[in-house]
């Protein structure tokens, strides 16, 4: 209307105005037009910048966890020293501590160095032992508990190199910062060299990274997230039987049954203000009613899922009470004029056709919960945690474990920086689970979802 | 769908069931995340020697991981604390009221605490008189205690380069603060002569003392409350900082970091061992006597952590930066009797 009234002020500005030729004032709203788009493309541009930046960031530090150094060498299971009365009683090869079995390693790698003919400075084997990881002697130890009949045999083994030998065929390490490091010497990187051009030493994809147990300080290359993937698996399965039923049954008697009173009123505004309560809120929570009252176990993935469930509870709420908010009440009328009761109504016709919107909303929640740090620190899920593989269902809720991104957080903190770049694999990991879950949420909104 | 959901609900339910009946069989050990790397590296190796599985091991520090140590006893308690300083008498106190009276004292080696900065940056040789002029909000200038005027590392000690003071000490909730306070400042404050100014000028000694380890609050002393990790990056943003590190934490970045040198002395794990560098603290562990025989493993534990082959000077430990305790022993003969601590104490 204002249009059409100031371009009208006279005869002789009608000549003027006209649709092809712009007057001044629509020539300053068309600019102001222009730059808000600008504005716009800039604010997206920045936010395209960033990602771009963190993606670079994860993936350039990230990817490296993904390989691993690799030495191959030949192993003499001497039998005089892991059973020495010869009569292959495995709880008298048990007795034979890691220890035990360095004797071997000296041997095996003082052998491998001098197969592979380089001069070196380096004589003693405990000082070649270094290119090794200090796991050795366990992996050596659990082969010869399982297979004791290969006792005597020469067995060939591909152990983990150390974090340096592996940091320096990454490029993380070099001789100068060998200088006055003194976990390995320059020295130490020409056998590398020569052990790589043999093919001795070789770098491949490692799968412990991704199924392996958390490992000491004392042994980065061994480090894996499996233990603390199974960790958030369990906490999951907790949160998913417990939000579920419980959310939905709450969104459904708000939405459908509920009347419409101060009380109701009041359940609704906490529910609203509960999603914002930060999470660290709930792992105190946690710590005071679950382990101190309750008394159930500490660092337990059940007692994780029982509070990132009070976690995801109102996002689960919220997004059910929207989603069959948005089933048209004609569907209703027509289900109650057919003269169904409220209940069946509600679950044969709105339920179903809400579905969609509530599960979009839970997978939200799970991937929310999944990648939720904060309460975990509180009920003791963070540190040396995930070192065994659960036994069982049972033993996978019940025993001490830590979850995939406490276990980042506890690996950014470790003095090697072998294990900071293990925490940007592991966030790479994390990121797959995330957008994997986003994936089926937004597939299952495409498909399912109907419009009205 | 819902079959899924039903058996899921039941699964969750039987496990929360089942807790209050399933034993634990696992040792559980929380406290000092200086102690923690050697802790994992024990726990690790004792999972792989014996049938038992590997003991969990949290951080957090040495107050919190005694305090809930001291929570009492029971299977939902913790077994062992680590302590980077000796239990204090009013904890020890507060574990006899939850009814933890019986504690076994393991001290398991040493640790060095060095001052390092940024690798490309100047060399700094130390005396404990040079940090408590750097930090402490009084200092002594010429016979009177005045605020402190000192703003570049050349104010402090006329050899030193013209480098803006910046420094990053443990937080309060670190053991390795009271070390710093003890071992540096207080030694400090006394070679400088504060301490006797501050008694002259009308001080009870106790007051005295504790004016000896306060640190200026102008910005020059930034406490640091989380990990070494956290201190590092500080200093790779800072170049002018100077931070304190365990000695295991700076050999593992040699790359990153250079160490100055404290009264003359370059601090390795041999000039810790025989005492020659003079900043360096005992590392302790704590074991519940009530625990042993009831969670599996925790006298087998405690008994490897400190047996010659793990904690002797060419054990895991040594080669992770510990400094062997010579007097490690006696420890084992203790551990064996499961001698507590002095009760009444």
């Amino acid at each position: 209307m204002t249009d059409i009234s100031s371009n009208t002020p006279g005869q002789g500005a009608r000549v003027a105005s006209s649709l092809l030729t712009e007057d001044k004032r629509t020539k300053k709203r068309n600019a102001a037009e222009k730059r808000f788009k600008a504005y716009g493309i800039a604010a997206i541009a920045v936010g395209l910048f960033f990602l771009a930046a963190l993606l670079f960031a994860i993936i350039s530090n990230g990817t490296r966890a993904f390989t691993q150094t690799f030495v191959t060498l030949d192993i003499e299971l001497l039998e005089e020293k892991l059973d020495k009365n010869g009569n292959r009683d495995i709880e008298e090869i048990k007795k034979v501590s890691t220890f035990g079995y360095s004797p071997l390693l000296d041997a095996a790698v003082t052998k491998m160095v001098t197969d592979s003919g380089v001069e070196t400075p380096i004589t003693k084997a405990k000082d070649l032992k270094q290119l090794l990881s200090s796991g050795a002697a366990g992996d050596l130890r659990a082969f010869v508990v399982a297979n004791p009949d290969r006792i005597g045999d020469t067995v060939e083994f591909r152990i983990a190199a150390s974090s340096r030998v592996d940091g320096y065929l990454k490029g993380r390490v070099t001789r100068e910062s060998l200088a006055r490091d003194k976990n390995l010497s320059p020295e130490h990187l020409d056998i590398v060299d020569a052990l790589k051009e043999q093919g001795v030493v070789k770098k491949s994809f490692n799968w412990d990274f991704i199924l392996g147990a958390d490992a000491s300080d004392s042994r980065p290359e061994q480090a894996g997230m499996g233990v603390a993937m199974l960790g958030s698996f369990f906490m999951m399965l907790v949160v998913l039987a417990l939000s579920l039923p419980i959310g939905v049954a709450t969104s459904i008697y708000l939405e459908e049954f509920a009347p419409q009173n101060w009380f109701t009123d009041l359940i609704e505004v906490n529910i609203s203000n509960l999603a914002a309560v930060p999470s660290i809120v709930f792992g105190i929570l946690g710590l005071a009613v679950f382990i101190q009252f309750a008394h159930l176990p500490q660092s337990a993935p059940l007692v994780g899922g029982l509070v990132l469930t009070l976690m995801t509870l109102p996002t689960i709420i919220i997004s059910t009470r929207a989603s069959l908010k948005s089933v048209p009440p004609s569907i209703r009328d027509a289900a109650l004029g057919v003269g169904a009761s409220k209940m069946q109504a509600v679950f044969h016709h709105v339920l179903p056709l809400a579905m969609p919107g509530i599960l979009t909303g839970t997978i939200i929640g799970l991937a929310q919960a999944l990648g939720e740090t904060a309460p975990l620190l509180l009920i003791g899920m963070v540190g040396f945690i995930a070192s065994n593989y659960p036994e069982g269902v049972m033993d996978g809720f019940v025993s001490p474990n830590s979850a995939m991104p406490a276990q980042i957080y506890e690996w950014a903190k470790r003095a090697d920086p072998a294990f900071y770049e293990r925490a940007w694999g592991g966030i790479i990991i994390l990121l797959v689970f995330l957008i994997t879950m986003n994936i089926i949420a937004i597939f299952l909104r495409r498909r399912f979802e109907r419009r009205w | 769908m819902s079959a899924i959901k039903l058996s899921v609900s039941a699964l969750a339910l039987g496990a929360i069931a089942a807790t209050s009946a399933a034993a634990r069989d696992q040792v559980q050990v929380a406290g000092s995340s200086t102690v923690l790397p050697y802790a994992s590296i024990v726990a690790e190796a004792f999972g792989e020697n014996f049938d038992f599985p590997t003991p969990v091991v949290e951080s957090g520090g040495s107050s919190a991981g005694l305090k809930r140590f001291c929570e009492g006893v029971g299977e939902n308690t913790i077994d062992v604390a680590n302590a980077s300083r000796k239990i204090r008498e009013k904890e020890i106190k507060a574990c006899a009221e939850a009814g933890v009276t019986d504690i076994i004292e393991v001290r398991i080696g040493y640790d060095g605490i060095v001052f390092a900065s940024d690798i490309d940056g100047n060399t700094f040789e130390f005396t404990p008189s040079d940090w408590f002029n750097a930090l402490s909000p009084k200092v002594l200038v010429d016979g009177a205690m005045v605020d402190n005027p000192n703003k570049t590392w050349a104010d402090v000690n006329a050899d030193f380069p013209a480098q803006a003071l910046a420094a990053y000490i443990p937080g309060t909730k670190h053991g390795t603060r009271e070390v710093f306070e003890e071992k540096v400042l207080a030694v400090g404050c006394e070679a400088t002569g504060a301490l006797e100014a501050m008694v002259a000028g009308g001080m009870s000694e106790d007051d005295a003392e504790d004016a000896c380890i306060a640190v200026r609050t102008d910005g020059v002393s930034n406490d640091i409350d989380g990990d070494y990790t956290e201190t590092l990056a500080r200093i790779e943003s800072n170049k002018d900082g100077i931070g304190v590190f365990g000695l295991a934490f700076y050999e593992n970045n040699t790359d990153k970091l250079q160490v100055a040198t404290m009264s003359g002395v370059v601090p390795t794990t041999e000039s810790i061992s025989t005492g020659e560098y003079p900043v360096s603290r005992p590392l302790y562990f704590y074991v519940k006597k009530a625990h042993i025989g009831v969670i599996p493993g925790l006298k087998e534990y405690a008994e490897f952590f400190i047996s010659d082959e793990v904690a002797g000077p060419d054990g895991p430990l040594s080669a992770y930066g510990l400094v062997a305790d010579p007097a490690l022993a006696d420890t084992q003969s203790a551990i064996s009797a499961e001698e507590t601590m002095a009760s009444g104490s």
